[in-house]
């Protein structure tokens, strides 16, 4: 494997030394030379405006994957229910399915799933491959893996999708390794190459200031796991309704699920509601705040839209919320509906967690706040004014004006 | 007795708060970008001194490592005045290019010539790459269990880890046998700076340097050639919008805003 520049083209223009993220390209003699630091990535060979740039010696093995077909996806359980990422990759399977002519099926793993995992069907399931047994009660790695890895290795489907959970990404990898396939993680775009019928997976990067185009070379499945609330859930009724045909029970053998995991307990009944993934609407709180007692505030205003609040990490780290509210590169990913940003400055960190969301409004008293940037409506004004008049406006249903 | 030996491991990246892009030519500025350890890397350096510091000292040996190119030396010498006692670098031109299998490959490899490692503690995930796949990969690789988004370690003996993860709406208490790896989170720890005699120490830290030969990894196994992912395009994002700035006296803006969840249909 090699980089090479074409030094009779290239022109020392120094686009690429400007494009590299890794410190790998001198402008030496009027032309650009790869040093140690290079990893391969590309970035250079896309924007060079010449084509100098070229890399080469990668066994492009001809590998022939007929034995592999269909999109299949992964129906991730909490408690009972799917949850909606497992809906949102069976629309977007659908879709995936149709460009290939496939068929498009989907593994639910839990205990006490079957009906949730039936909906699936209204989304556009050809088939469903249900793991159902009190062994899957709690979110074991290995136990998990085994099912997976054993459903995949029988039906061999071409492409296998997750949803980008903190639970996915520990154990999807953990999947993949032991199938030795490939795995682009947290992608925000799928598609099709149609002339050569491979899996396009996009995710963001470097904080969400790069977009990545990655593909699986030489084996099978291609794996991703995929943001939540990216893809929309779109309904798709087939004509048969007679779902219960169309039902392939894994059988799971319980001498088979022992664990090297051994779960003492979950603590969920906690005083305060973590799981700011969950929700359409995000109102978050930076060092504006001031202090702890002010985010009773954004609660207030937070149930009333019925959402749930988000911190920057200067309010976590002065110790004014706790770490499971912290939106951001070190914590949390939120894709919500509406996503308030109340006194946040919007460093490029906290953008990572949020710059995805829908609707992204900010109220910082600062006008020049980044945070701005990314929003789609911003009021400057003090956040003490602005949130108390705006939850007293909501409750009371009376015009201001 | 023997020692207990903790593995830690580390990567150097681009320091991403200054990486903007450049409106003219719609590429990546690079300039004035230092390259930095990953920092979340450094929650997994302070926490396995910290078990260092918990149980006996001389009980527990610290390694960090790393796969990266020559200059990812720096990160290591960091690591080693943060209270590692030790560290590896794993660098060839042939490990360029590694994707996250292909990184684990070559990380297991390191490990098992370091040789009796007990813990591997990670780093939640990168600000670069940002997969958080080299973890749960690598433990695969090495047929031991992983736990991801450690938040406390509550025991450690040979034998044993108790500890408590974090998922999205719930904290799960585990205890795993060791061999095991961990990724840890930022709520672990608060990380130290490093002391005068770290400082010292790391100055004159002898830090080898293992290439393909030395781990005794195939040349198909590492590298762009062991990856099973490869990056076709690299783009920067689109802006995706104009912001709308709400104007006027406060009851006019709040009243704006209200109209908006309205139509929004959240009110
Ligand atoms: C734009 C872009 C997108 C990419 N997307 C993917 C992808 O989707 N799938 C994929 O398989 N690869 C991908 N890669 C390659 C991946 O970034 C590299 O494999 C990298 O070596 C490790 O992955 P990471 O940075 O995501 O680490 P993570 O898995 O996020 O790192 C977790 C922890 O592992 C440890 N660690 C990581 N790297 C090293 C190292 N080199 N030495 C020692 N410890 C380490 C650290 O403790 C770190 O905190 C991508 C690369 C680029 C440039
Ligand atoms: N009373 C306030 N109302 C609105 N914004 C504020 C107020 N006080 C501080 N801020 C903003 O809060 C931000 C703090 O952001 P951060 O450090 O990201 O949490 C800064 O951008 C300030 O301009």
């Amino acid at each position: 494997m090699e980089i090479k520049v074409d030094k009779k083209t290239c022109t020392g223009c120094g686009l690429c030394k400007k494009a590299c993220l890794y410190d790998a390209i001198d402008i030496i003699d009027g032309k650009a030379a790869i040093n140690e630091n290079c990893v391969f990535c590309g970035a250079c060979v896309d924007v060079c405006r010449f084509n100098s740039i070229e890399i080469s010696g990668i066994d492009e093995e001809e590998k022939d994957f007929s034995g592999y077909s269909g999109v299949c996806v992964y129906l991730e359980a909490n408690g009972k229910t799917v949850s909606d990422v497992g809906f949102e990759l069976v629309s977007k399977g659908r879709e995936l399915a149709g460009k290939l002519g496939v068929k498009l099926t989907a593994l639910a793993v839990g205990s006490g799933i079957k009906e949730s995992a039936m909906e699936a069907f209204d989304y556009g399931l050809d088939k469903l491959y249900l793991a159902d047994s009190p062994v899957f009660s709690n979110n074991i790695d290995d136990i998990f893996s085994r099912i997976l890895v054993k459903t995949i290795a029988k039906y061999k489907p071409e492409i296998f999708l997750a949803g980008a959970t903190w639970f996915g990404r520990t154990l999807i990898p953990k999947v993949a390794a032991i199938l030795r396939t490939g795995l682009t993680a947290d992608c925000t775009g799928l598609e099709i190459d149609e002339e050569k019928k491979i899996l396009l997976q996009t995710r963001p990067t470097f904080g969400g200031n790069i977009l990545a185009t990655i593909i699986t070379r030489n084996v099978r499945p291609q794996m991703a796991t995929v943001r939540p609330h990216v893809m929309e859930k779109k309904k798709n009724k087939g004509s048969s309704k007679n779902y219960e045909d169309r039902i392939e029970h894994i059988k799971v053998e319980r001498s088979e699920f022992k664990t090297e995991y051994n779960l003492i307990g979950v603590d969920r009944e906690l005083n305060e509601n973590i799981n700011i993934t969950d929700y359409d609407v995000v109102v978050s709180g930076g060092r504006g705040l001031g202090g702890s007692e002010k985010f009773s505030m954004l609660e207030e205003l937070a149930g009333l839209l019925g959402g749930v609040v988000g911190a920057s990490r200067a309010a976590v780290d002065s110790g004014w919320i706790s770490y499971p509210h912290q939106v951001g590169q070190t914590g949390k990913t939120v894709n919500p509906k509406i996503y308030i940003a109340c006194g946040i400055s919007g460093a490029i960190q906290h953008l990572a967690g949020m710059q995805t969301s829908d609707i992204i409004i900010a109220v910082n008293k600062d006008p020049d706040a980044s945070i701005f940037e990314v929003a789609n409506y911003g009021v400057v004004g003090d956040l003490f004014e602005v949130v108390p008049m705006l939850i007293k406006r909501i409750k009371s249903g009376k015009p201001l004006i | 007795m023997i020692k207990v030996k903790i593995i830690v491991c580390i990567k150097q990246v681009p320091g991403s708060t200054e990486i903007k892009i450049d409106p003219e030519t719609n590429t990546l500025k690079r300039e004035g970008i230092e390259n930095i350890m990953n920092p979340l890397d450094s929650y997994a350096i302070e926490e396995a001194v910290r078990l260092k510091e918990r149980f006996n000292d001389k009980d527990i040996e610290v390694t960090a490592i790393t796969m990266g190119p020559p200059q990812s030396e720096e990160i290591l010498r960091e690591a080693v005045s943060l209270g590692a006692d030790s560290a590896v670098l794993l660098s060839d031109r042939a490990f360029a290019g590694a994707d996250t299998w292909a990184t684990a490959s070559t990380l297991a490899r390191g490990i098992k010539k370091i040789g009796d490692c007990r813990l591997i503690i990670l780093g939640k995930q990168t600000i670069d790459g940002d997969t958080g796949q080299v973890g749960p990969e690598l433990a695969q690789k090495m047929k031991i269990p992983f736990l991801g988004y450690v938040s406390g370690i509550e025991k450690l003996d040979k034998n044993k880890i108790k500890l408590k993860r974090l998922m999205e709406d719930r904290y799960e208490n585990f205890e795993i046998s060791l061999p095991a790896a961990i990724s840890v989170i930022k709520d672990i720890n608060v990380p130290r700076v490093p002391s005068l005699k770290g400082k010292v120490k790391a100055k004159n830290a002898v830090i080898p340097v293992w290439g393909k030969k030395e781990i005794e990894a195939d040349e198909k196994e590492v590298g762009l050639s062991g990856s099973y992912t490869k990056v076709v395009k690299i783009f920067t994002p689109r802006i995706r919008h104009e912001t709308k700035m709400i104007e006027g006296a406060i009851e006019e803006k709040v009243e704006e805003l209200n109209k908006i969840l309205k139509q929004l249909n959240v009110v």
